[in-house]
């Protein structure tokens, strides 16, 4: 078995599960309208301020919602022990690994590409800077909380409250990603800064925690 | 061994009278600051001292995941406790002085921050220790230390990018930088106390830490021979 059918068998199941039950997409995209209605309330900002704090506020909106659907990354695989067959069977960790971190990164993408247009209404959006930027950002900072969060969840399962382990893990370790993603967006919204430093930063920090993830997660797995 | 212990925890007490007797009675006061300067003293060493403590957690950890001691996980854990309660020192110090110097209790600037994060980091960690069981804990914990010595550099990195309001290193620095002799007499005691008392404190709780874990595998022994019997 090479790590590359293995990886695309687990992410062909994990997306065909979630094409039929919806779980993690519902409960995201719910999630994160509840962020949005109730920043609105809190903030309640004109169309200039709400450029000028959207970087913050989408991305924190993202971050929660990402964590409803990391939470259940693995919890599916406890249930009649596929973790554990998992475990004894010949297949690469990493290659479990990967085909969990690129399914989380997609519904987390289908999360945003969904929930962009809501932002544009709702906040009055409009941006100054190149567009193509944003989706740069996008992708490299999505990729920077999922690839960490789907290796935390892997932590956290294995604690008493894992549930709220998850964040209390994954935030401390994410504040440079977050930053540079919040930085990036303002940057490129208000286009009074360039976001160049701050890609290059969130391109490390993929890079970076990428491998770390890909070093440990055996040690992980195999925990006993 | 024990003598030798209690000998080395004599001493830096010793240390420790002496050290805080130059820094507040003998070093010059500072001319702008005044006397609020002392509080250098115990700041920047305890920021040493953490330092030192969170470099051993992630040596050991990484030393555990290799060789799966429980030995140095033990000192994987000591260490990080003595660094977290290092850590929250010089968080409270600073503040404190910055006040009266700045006019501000807290800025977001690049060493702050990095220091408030590292903070948050390491008490996740010892969050993750108390909240996982059994054999799991040691992997666990080894696996977040790693990401967590990881993530230091990129932070500062990344906060860097702000305007920083800490001063430069003073020590060591252009040839403008540069404490009075009689400070620096002060500070390097400060700092070797300070180092001494972070070595007590790493031994004691290792030494519980063993403790703890003879005793649980007692109790584990307990309860099979009674399942046997």
């Amino acid at each position: 078995m090479t790590t590359l059918s293995v990886t695309r068998a687990t992410l062909h199941k994990d997306l065909r599960m979630e094409w039929r039950s919806k779980d993690a997409i519902n409960s995201m995209l719910f999630f994160s309208l509840l962020v949005v209605v109730i920043f609105s309330f809190a903030f309640n900002p004109t169309a200039e301020e709400s450029r000028r704090i959207a970087g913050g506020l989408v991305w924190v909106a993202f971050l929660f919602a990402a964590v409803v659907a990391l939470n259940q990354t693995w919890a599916r695989e406890l249930r009649n022990q596929v973790l554990d067959a998992y475990r004894v069977s010949p297949a690469p960790p990493n290659a479990l690994f990967l085909a969990k971190a690129v399914g989380n990164f997609l519904f987390v993408v289908v999360l945003e590409v969904l929930m962009t247009p809501l932002f544009v209404v709702f906040y009055d959006l409009r941006s100054v800077g190149p567009v193509w930027q944003l989706v740069v950002v996008a992708l490299l900072g999505t990729w920077a909380l999922v690839v960490n969060g789907t290796f935390f969840a892997a932590l956290s399962i294995r604690t008493r409250s894992r549930e709220i382990m998850l964040p209390l893990l994954l935030f401390p370790i994410s504040i440079p990603a977050l930053l540079a993603m919040v930085d990036a967006t303002t940057s490129i919204l208000t286009g009074e800064a360039s976001p160049d430093f701050w890609i290059k930063m969130l391109a490390v920090y993929d890079v970076a925690f990428t491998a770390v993830c890909l070093l440990l997660f055996e040690s992980v797995l195999n925990a006993e | 061994m024990k003598q030798l212990f209690i000998a080395f925890i004599v001493l830096t007490l010793g240390l420790l009278a002496y050290s805080t007797y130059q820094g507040l009675v003998v070093a010059p006061t500072e001319q702008t600051m005044g006397d609020v300067q002392r509080i250098f003293y115990y700041h920047v060493p305890s920021a040493w001292t953490a330092g030192v403590c969170f470099f051993v957690n992630f040596l050991a950890s990484v030393v555990y995941l290799w060789k799966r001691n429980t030995a140095s996980d033990a000192v994987a854990a000591a260490s990080a406790e003595v660094g977290v309660m290092f850590c929250t020192i010089v968080l409270i110090t600073g503040p404190i002085w910055a006040r009266p110097v700045w006019g501000i209790w807290w800025t977001w600037d690049a060493r702050l921050t990095t220091t408030l994060v590292l903070w948050l980091i390491y008490v996740s960690y010892l969050m993750l220790r108390r909240f996982s069981a059994g054999g799991q804990t040691q992997v666990l914990a080894a696996a977040l230390a790693i990401f967590g010595f990881v993530d230091v550099p990129i932070v500062y990195m990344s906060i860097r990018w702000f305007r920083t309001q800490h001063p430069s290193p003073v020590m060591g620095g252009g040839e403008n930088s540069g404490l009075n002799p009689a400070m620096l007499h002060a500070f390097f005691w400060n700092l070797l106390s300070f180092t001494c008392v972070g070595i007590v404190l790493m031994a004691l709780r290792y030494r519980l830490q063993r403790l703890e874990e003879e005793v649980e595998a007692a109790h584990a022994a307990v309860a099979l021979q009674g399942g046997a019997r």
